[in-house]
């Protein structure tokens, strides 16, 4: 589908003034294929009859389906397993033995799409449940999108992604099959909140989680969008606290409040900063 | 190079599927049912089995018995690849014995994933 020069600029202007995210050069090419369902749904003839009615003062939902639209939402349970075999046996540890007198776990998923990652986290703890008997859990999980939190909020996945990235036992142990699809278990989903939350923007509970994951989003921003991303994460972390990204992805250069930890590409610490002298103290890995 | 054996009655999975496991690596044989499946095994027991429930002659969960009855039958993981998509058939091959499970239609991540849960890739 062709896409005019003046359509890719609303279009691209509209996405990084609502997410802060580029529309780049490697991703012209799925513009007509991202937004043919929005097309058709709406009886447009083409994405520039789409950009033009974009132009218009009223065009609220039109500009918030069209943002969705052009949404990356690729996810999947326990994607990166490497990623969570260094969270099981190294950074929850680590968690559990310097927060053992708070007995509290704060986590946030940032970008979470339909919900994935966090159910995978809330898995990979009731996995470990013998260890974390007596704390309180919350894992918060974020993304820009309306609709893919709304969907994630139901926890129910088609069998498609149901069994992308989980085992077998996983799946029969963790999810009920019904009509609709597959419903992961309640008591996962209450461990979860989830919420609306553009990654640039502050937020209220700060210096809150002892972990943050934020993989695969902050790739599609641009270099000033993303260190004003890390800032507002390092706020949101506990001093001390865990940072991951993608596995191909750096704080490198764009923040100086992230250490990488030698533990595994895309791992990160708070590092020391204004606060109690006890705060900032990041401890070094114990031996074995 | 790890082997794979894929016993399944369509020719046409048998080709789809042998195609993604040998851009993993894999070195894969074929067999229409599970009776020729077990054969194959006899000759040379496989890393991996990806395999059917409904085939002629001998059904997967037959086979699946019949080869974990077998004396080296328990090392091949299985990784049943299966139309039959209901919980009651996935338990019924975990308890016969299965290490994994795919529910058709599937892409090439989604096995690859599964066979590095079992360890095979």
């Amino acid at each position: 589908m062709q896409v005019s020069d003046s359509a890719a600029r609303v279009l691209s202007g509209l996405l990084e003034a609502r997410t802060g995210q580029q529309l780049t050069a490697d991703r012209m090419w799925r513009i007509g294929t991202a937004l043919s369902g929005l097309l058709r749904d709406h009886g447009l003839a083409s994405v520039d009859e789409l950009a033009l009615r974009l132009i218009e003062p009223d065009c609220g939902n039109l500009a918030n389906a069209a943002v969705d639209a052009l949404l990356n939402n690729e996810t999947y349970f326990f994607r990166d397993r490497n990623m969570f075999d260094v969270l099981a046996q190294t950074v929850l540890p680590e968690i559990a033995s310097q927060a053992r007198r708070k007995r509290h776990l704060r986590i946030w998923s940032v970008g979470c799409s339909t919900g994935q990652e966090a159910i995978s986290l809330a898995m990979l703890l009731s996995e470990q449940r013998g260890k974390w008997a007596g704390w309180s859990i919350e894992i918060v999980a974020s993304d820009v999108s309306h609709h893919v939190i709304e969907t994630a909020r139901k926890g129910i996945y088609p069998q498609f992604q149901v069994q992308r990235g989980l085992s077998v036992l996983q799946m029969i142990n963790h999810f009920e099959e019904r009509p609709e699809g597959w419903q992961a278990e309640k008591a996962l989903l209450r461990q979860i909140r989830y919420e609306v939350h553009n990654v640039l923007d502050p937020r209220e509970d700060a210096r809150a989680f002892d972990l943050v994951l934020c993989r695969n989003v902050l790739l599609y921003f641009g270099q000033e969008n993303r260190a004003r991303a890390f800032d507002r994460l390092a706020d949101a972390m506990n001093p001390g606290g865990w940072l991951m990204l993608g596995g191909g992805e750096s704080a490198a250069g764009l923040s100086d409040r992230l250490v990488a930890d030698d533990a595994a590409t895309g791992l990160y610490r708070k590092s020391d900063e204004a606060g109690s002298a006890r705060d900032n103290v990041v401890p070094a890995r114990r031996a074995g | 190079m790890k082997t794979c054996l894929i016993v399944d009655d369509s020719r046409v999975i048998r080709k789809v599927s042998r195609h993604m496991l040998e851009s993993m690596g894999f070195a894969v044989d074929e067999a229409g049912d599970g009776q020729e499946g077990l054969a194959r095994c006899e000759q040379a027991m496989p890393d991996v089995i990806l395999l059917d429930w409904n085939m002629p002659v001998m059904s997967g969960i037959e086979f699946l018995e019949a080869l974990r009855r077998h004396p080296a039958g328990a090392a091949p993981k299985v990784v049943f690849c299966t139309t039959e998509n209901d919980v009651g058939h996935i338990r019924a091959a975990v308890a016969a014995g299965a290490d994994e499970y795919v529910m058709k239609p599937f892409d090439q991540e989604t096995l690859q994933i599964k066979l590095q849960i079992v360890g095979a890739a």
